[in-house]
């Protein structure tokens, strides 16, 4: 084999792409199409409460492209971090919109479901064993943190790929993955160096996102060969220059030359980009290096408790050149008002009160550098945690009449000090959550974390049951 | 003397992961991009002071052939906790945006 083709339909399953594109790409006789259906990027709420960060009608008309696609030209489809997650209820609910597709397209193939959902009683074992290591920064990872977990998933390395292509998957639907790994798998199992096929999985990841200038969720195209890989959008429009490639290695990324994945890192210290034409790039010199040990890294999410929120302005400049105080004397009230109603029901350990101020330094925080504001109007966003959401709506009609009356010496007589866009004035967000594990786990082999089902999709005996 | 926004075509900030912030400072040509560089005001203890960290804490690199200069710094907050109030870590990169470069 000279030579391997590979399709990117899209970043991510369900943000779209030009169907002329994908036509134009399939025109090209790629051997895989490969896409990645998630990340943490959403945040830890996807991970935590098992709902997918796109909606399901857009994950299924890219899907149902992509499926009708790859099964027209029978070469296989693989899709990883499915549900945004990879978790079990996410796994689930990508292929149950896989199945729907077959069964509406009268569509038959061998379908690989890769599990990533890791048990409690697995990870303790292994961290009793001192083989779940910490990436810096770290959350405190123990037994605790793996017992309070809603779900902790294993990013998986391109081997589960490689196996289930070798058992004779057509699709493959994985839970989270290297985003890499997915287009890295076929490549290095037919013999292709591993540092082109990595760097050619970390550019094919992000779909058109590597282009000089993406307008919108697109294909990418991908040549493999023995000493470098070729890479171009289908769409003519888009283009592809050495400096926007190697800018890529960049994006989301802490370490721009080297990239660690589970059996080994990635280095771009060498590569070259070269422009094979205005809209093509030649990539050659890329390496990878083997780890001594190969290592999965872990994403877990926990629940912090339920949330209510209120969003009010303040425009009266007495109270907005005193904000900082005002703000020290509402929690001090809230804080009163609530041991007041609950007493030793809810500690001020149990629950959580944040207060920002949007005009002054909302967004960053302790880091805004600038200190003194102009602002004639502030928005003050304040956030009640507490163990239950009747707890946390509780809270936040404390908040609301703290604020609303909250005193400042300039003025005699009560004041309504906050203006309240919504009524109810607070929102019930329900269940919070947070990421609280940042580990390696040290498997026997790449395969123990990710068990494969293999299953046959539009066979007779399903359709029956379908019917 | 100009600042460094003048200079760049991108400034940008946004999560490396739920736990690192990363910075890419990137360029149009590379006049602009070696003017910066030899500067010597983008650097990585620049990054720190902005950011409030000991230089040791700052990942910092320049990249010659994608013309672009990048930093990774531990997240202020971890994504999503309860303090954070950037869950993308895009809008963190505006103190690097009036470095002074000659």
């Amino acid at each position: 084999m000279e030579e391997i083709r590979i399709l990117s339909p899209t970043g991510v399953c369900g943000s779209g792409f030009l169907e002329e594109s994908f036509e134009k790409a399939l025109a090209k006789k790629p051997h895989f199409i490969g896409c990645d259906g998630g990340s943490t990027d959403p945040g830890p709420s996807h991970l935590g409460s098992g709902i997918p960060a796109f909606p399901r009608d857009a994950v299924k008309r890219d899907l149902r492209i992509m499926l009708m696609g790859a099964r027209r030209i029978d070469v296989p489809l693989l899709i990883g971090s499915a549900g945004t997650a990879g978790g079990n209820v996410h796994l689930d609910w990508f292929c149950d919109i896989v199945h729907e597709i077959a069964a509406e397209e009268g569509l038959r193939f061998r379908l690989a479901k890769i599990h990533c959902e890791q048990k409690a009683d697995y990870l303790k074992k292994r961290l009793r064993e001192g083989r779940i290591k910490p990436l810096q920064p770290a959350p405190e990872f123990n037994e605790g943190v793996i017992d309070r977990a809603s779900c902790i998933v294993g990013m998986m390395g391109a081997e589960p790929y490689m196996r289930a292509i070798e058992g004779g998957a057509d699709v493959i639907v994985a839970g989270r993955s290297s985003d890499t790994a997915i287009f890295a798998s076929i490549p290095v199992m037919r013999g292709f160096p591993e540092g082109v096929s990595w760097h050619m999985g970390k550019i094919l990841e992000c779909g058109a996102a590597a282009c000089v200038s993406r307008k919108t969720p697109d294909c990418m195209f991908a040549w493999v060969r023995r000493d470098h890989f070729v890479v171009e959008a289908p769409d003519e429009r888009l283009r592809c220059t050495p400096q926007s490639i190697a800018s890529h290695s960049l994006y989301e990324n802490a370490d721009p030359y080297k990239l660690v994945e589970c059996s080994g890192t990635l280095d771009l210290t060498t590569s070259r980009y070269e422009a094979v034409s205005d809209r093509a790039v030649k990539v050659s010199g890329s390496a990878f290096m083997h780890a001594p040990r190969y290592t999965v890294k872990l994403e877990g999410a926990e629940k912090v408790g339920y949330q209510s929120v209120i969003i009010g302005s303040v425009r009266d400049p007495f109270i907005i050149r005193q904000i900082d105080n005002w703000v020290e004397q509402l929690e001090g009230r809230i804080h009163a008002r609530v041991k007041q109603i609950y007493g030793e029901r809810l500690r001020p350990e149990q629950y959580f009160i944040n207060i920002r101020v949007y005009g002054k330094n909302g967004t960053m925080g302790p880091l805004e550098p600038v200190k003194e504001i102009r602002s004639h109007e502030l928005c003050l966003v304040i956030e009640a945690t507490a163990p239950t959401q009747e707890m946390a709506s509780s809270i936040a009609g404390v908040v609301r009449h703290q604020a609303l009356h909250l005193p400042i010496p300039e003025w005699s007589g009560l004041i309504t000090a906050l203006a309240c866009p919504y009524n109810p004035a607070h929102l019930d967000r329900g269940a919070v959550y947070r990421f609280n594990v940042n580990h390696v786990v040290e498997p026997d082999d790449p395969y123990e974390m990710f068990p494969t089902e293999h299953l046959d999709v539009g066979a007779p005996a399903i359709r029956r049951q379908a019917a | 003397m100009t600042l460094l926004a003048n200079l760049a075509r991108l400034i940008r900030s946004k999560n490396a992961g739920p736990f690192e912030l990363t910075f890419d400072i990137m360029f149009e040509d590379e006049a602009r991009y070696r003017r910066v560089k030899d500067s010597g005001m983008l650097t990585r203890e620049a990054v720190a002071s902005r950011y409030g960290l000991e230089p040791s804490q700052v990942r910092f690199f320049y990249c010659d052939n994608a013309l672009a200069v990048k930093a990774s710094i531990p997240r202020p907050c971890f994504q999503g906790d309860l303090r954070d109030a950037d869950g993308h870590g895009g809008q963190q990169y505006a103190p690097l945006m009036d470095i002074e470069i000659p």
